[in-house]
């Protein structure tokens, strides 16, 4: 537990949840990222613009991160190109597949209340410790 | 145009948010779903601001019948517990403990120059856009055969 950051943790948080409520309170969108991303691919008056921006905004933000802190982006394990291309893939299309990842669901579901929202948080909370325990104590922590 | 600049600010928050909660380090991802190892609980402290935070916004607007834009409020109306809600999160959740990223800090990580966020961040894209091109195709399909449209909800 040396690396916990409760602190730090519950302020990302609390920025997180202000900023999903500001999309549902002023733009009555929900704030999940795969659910933005992939109403990208229909060009559509009045919806793609906001999407954009979202997705715009959050590589700003990134950006903001490397200037003034860039050790929010230290990768920290060893995994192989391959593996991150396939599971990457694996995340936007299942992500989309369930209808939400861990914002859509995990975040703006739960608060509220949804039991859908809660069953697939608590999947893919399972299904990532399963990933997890294999790569890191059968596969020796490489990938 | 004002939803717009909230939609961009709200992006940048959502990605500081993320970085400050270490939510775009994959070792801490990955430390917060190795509960057989070294377990990091950390991230359940960002869950929980987050929740805690919405969810009491979430009470202000259900009364609203509309945004204070005056927007509509698009919510997620499905209830169903179905193979695609459960085989979707176990496919997203083994891809997010393998490479540490979910799709927000993927997407956020897009800034940092690292070429394996870059990897995984392009190939979560494509899947994204695997999924939503095969969607508007086949909603384009059925419209063009003059039969009711497939409706999707986004959460």
């Amino acid at each position: 537990m040396e690396n916990f950051t409760p602190v730090a943790s519950l302020m990302g948080g609390i920025l997180i949840g202000l900023s999903a409520s500001a999309m549902l309170l002023f733009n009555g969108k929900i704030a999940g990222i795969s659910g933005i991303v992939g109403g990208l691919v229909d060009l559509k008056k009045n919806d793609t613009l906001w999407r954009a921006a979202f997705v715009g905004g959050l590589v700003t933000g990134g950006f903001i991160l490397r200037l003034f802190a860039p050790q929010a982006f230290e990768f920290g394990i060893v995994r192989s190109g391959g593996a991150l291309a396939l599971a990457g893939f694996m995340v936007g299309l299942g992500a989309r597949v369930a209808n939400g990842c861990t914002s859509g669901h995990g975040v703006c579901g739960i608060s509220r209340f949804s039991v859908r929202s809660i069953v697939a948080t608590v999947i893919f909370i399972a299904a990532g410790a399963a990933a997890v325990y294999v790569v890191n104590h059968l596969l020796g922590g490489i990938i | 145009m004002k939803s717009i600049l909230v939609s961009f600010m709200s992006g940048i928050v959502f990605a500081v948010g993320l970085g400050v909660g270490g939510m775009t380090q994959p070792a801490k991802v990955v430390g917060f779903l190795d509960f057989a190892g070294n377990w990091d609980p950390s991230l359940a402290f960002v869950m929980l601001g987050a929740i805690g935070v919405h969810s009491l916004f979430y009470r202000m607007l259900r009364n609203r019948s509309s945004s204070r834009f005056s927007l509509a409020i698009s919510l997620p109306s499905r209830t169903e517990i179905d193979s695609r809600l459960i085989g979707g999160s176990v496919t997203f959740g083994l891809g997010w403990g393998i490479a540490g990223y979910c799709p927000g800090p993927a997407l956020t990580s897009l800034a940092s120059g690292n070429s394996s966020a870059v990897i995984v961040s392009v190939a979560m894209i494509a899947g994204i856009f695997a999924f939503d091109l095969r969607r508007v195709l086949s909603a384009r399909e059925v419209s063009t055969e003059n039969t009711s449209g497939q409706v999707t909800e986004d959460m």
